[in-house]
């Protein structure tokens, strides 16, 4: 896909998402939505090797989704990718579905592990990458996503310090870097900064993206898969609530979802580009 | 039973750490299959993963003293099918990453094989902190985990060695000290499957880990003052030999469970659950009893926490009169 084809592909997710959560009536808007450049760089913009046909493939990368709560972009990621129905979306959260409302790993294909509470993602990634580097000699690589908030977790100081220690260069997180957590602004909860120079200190190579611009994602990326003898971190600076112009920037919608009113508010959004094609927001 | 034959004759057996079984049995274990792997968190010597290491230096994983990345980072390894073994003390595995375990280990049904050393009051010298009393309570609870405390250094050497070979999460628990090496080769060891170690009619004692010695030696004793006991080793809490439990409730008519561990929650509880649930009858528990452990002996522990010969003895005559 071009630059083009990836963001119309965002849009579609970002429409698919908030579907979604208005169907479920609970779950999780802003980090889904700030992520979903990001994901749909990973899957559509050649990073991450899968086959959706053959999800146990021995030469697929590893996806490690930390803060799971963000699961249903990855949903609806993986459903645009052909590991599910597309309407199988719509059964997030309900009973007996395989989209549970955080990740289950028995229920969906391309899923290696369950997750929700955070800040044990990272350090699953480090096992998988240790064994890719020192027992199976392969070239696989582990792209583990985490979000800010997370990092208040002493855990992913831990994981931190065993890949810098173990030099998990075929490890690449990639870290939400909304600023919001539920009590508010992260800075204001937690203060993470000076988040790059932590990382660097632990041996971790760092790039700061924006966390909307496909292309940049997609380089830093490939950019970590050149760095050896370290791991990498990229982080995605993005907007909570991205694409839904009355959700940004508000970290109330962390853990909250559009009620009907607001979801046809939020797909008109998201059909008009932010207001930008005329016909669709008359 | 094929147990040794001084059985009851405590000074004359050979006593051993059941540490020592894990350690010897984590080497056969790597010896025969390259998958397995051994992960510390800087209690290596302490948890005898050092015979591994030294063995297979490459497949041995340091983490420092950091549990939760040590249940996760063994969550990953078998996530990409391997099979981890990792070791630390039980207040801190599953003390401190019971979190960890539930979701990246039982809810991922990670085939991860945790292992808590130095578990019950005879731990000594340490102290409350280090005496790991309710680890059977909190990992029996997690759906997918099978649960195993093995009551001598060989049970404890053929615990590993099944563990790794079955598929699944498991936690086993040793203790620190030695105790009284009174199983034999011969003696048949399933997980899941509960043994008859001793025939009784008037009570049947059910134990777990190294009590199993101490209920041995109180029937003996008490066999001399007429009360017949049967002695039951419990060896997997989870999933438990229900049939052999209610058989031999059903044939004594009074119960006394015996471990190094909390009486809430414990083996001693889930025996409870099976007989309230098929066939009540009385049990006296023989654990410890709602409190911190202290620094101290091991003997004199035992004594103190009524973990001994004397305690068991005591609750056995008490439930004998509730028949």
């Amino acid at each position: 896909m071009n630059t083009k084809e990836l963001c119309e592909k965002a849009n579609e997710i970002r429409k698919d998402i908030i579907k979604m959560l208005e169907e479920a009536k609970s779950g999780h808007s802003a980090g889904s939505l700030g992520m979903a450049d990001v994901f749909t760089a990973l899957y559509f913009g050649d990073v991450v090797k899968y086959d959706a046909k053959k999800p146990d493939c021995e030469e697929r990368d590893m996806v490690i989704l930390s803060n799971a709560h963000i699961c249903p972009v990855w949903y609806a990621v993986l459903a645009h990718a052909g590991y599910f129905p597309k309407e199988e979306l719509m059964t997030l959260r309900k009973l007996g579905s395989k989209l549970q409302g955080h990740p289950y790993r028995q229920s969906v294909p391309g899923i290696e592990t369950s997750g929700g509470s955070l800040g044990q993602g990272l350090s699953i990634a480090c096992g998988m990458a240790y064994s890719f580097q020192n027992f199976d000699k392969k070239d696989n690589w582990v792209w583990c996503l985490t979000s800010d908030g997370e990092a208040n977790e002493g855990q992913i100081w831990e994981a931190a310090m065993f890949a810098g220690k173990n030099r998990l260069f075929n490890l690449t997180q990639i870290m939400d870097r909304n600023n919001i957590q539920i009590d508010g602004y992260t800075e204001d909860v937690m203060p993470l900064e000076p988040l790059k120079e932590k990382y660097e200190s632990f041996g971790w190579h760092v790039i700061d993206v924006d966390g909307h611009n496909i292309e940049e994602i997609i380089g830093a990326c490939h950019k970590s898969k050149t760095i050896f003898e370290k791991p990498t971190l990229i982080i995605a600076h993005t907007i909570p609530g991205k694409g839904v112009e009355f959700m940004e920037w508000r970290y109330c919608w962390h853990g909250k979802v559009p009620n009907s009113k607001e979801a046809q508010e939020a797909l008109k959004c998201l059909r008009s580009l932010g207001g930008k094609i005329k016909s669709e927001s008359e | 039973m094929n147990l040794v034959k001084n059985l009851y004759q405590k000074d004359k057996l050979e006593q051993k750490p059941t540490r020592d079984g894990y350690g010897e049995a984590l080497v056969e274990l790597g010896k025969q299959n390259e998958n397995i792997i051994v992960l510390g968190a800087d209690l290596t010597g302490s948890t005898r993963c050092d015979w591994f290491q030294k063995e297979f230096p490459d497949r041995f994983i340091e983490v420092g003293i950091a549990e939760q990345n040590l249940a996760c980072i063994a969550a990953g390894l078998a996530l990409v099918g391997k099979i981890p073994f990792a070791s630390t003390y039980s207040v801190f595995c599953p003390g401190r990453n019971w979190d960890q375990i539930r979701i990246s280990i039982a809810y991922n049904k990670a085939n991860v094989k945790l292992t808590g050393a130095h578990a019950g009051v005879s731990v000594g010298p340490d102290g409350a902190t280090h005496q790991g009393l309710e680890d059977i309570a909190i990992t029996r609870c997690l759906p997918n985990m099978t649960v195993i405390a093995p009551c001598d250094y060989l049970e404890t050497k053929k615990a590993t060695i099944a563990a790794g070979n079955m598929k699944g999460p498991v936690y086993l628990r040793f203790a620190r000290e030695a105790t009284p090496m009174f199983t034999t080769e011969e003696t048949s060891f399933e997980i899941g499957k509960a043994q008859v170690f001793r025939e009784g009619k008037d009570v049947s004692i059910i134990a777990c880990g190294p009590t199993v010695h101490e209920a041995l030696l109180s029937a003996d004793e008490l066999e001399r003052e007429g009360i017949s006991v049967e002695v039951v080793n419990n060896a997997t809490v989870k999933p438990m030999d229900e049939k052999t439990i209610i058989e031999s409730a059903k044939k004594t008519g009074a119960v006394v469970t015996a471990e190094d561990h909390q009486v809430m929650g414990g083996m001693g509880s889930a025996v409870c659950e099976v007989l309230a649930k098929n066939y009540p009858v009385p049990v006296e528990m023989i654990g410890v009893q709602d409190r911190f452990g202290e620094s101290g002996q091991q003997e004199e522990l035992m004594k103190e926490f009524h973990l001994d010969k004397e305690s068991i003895k005591e609750a056995v005559k008490k439930v004998v009169g509730r028949k």
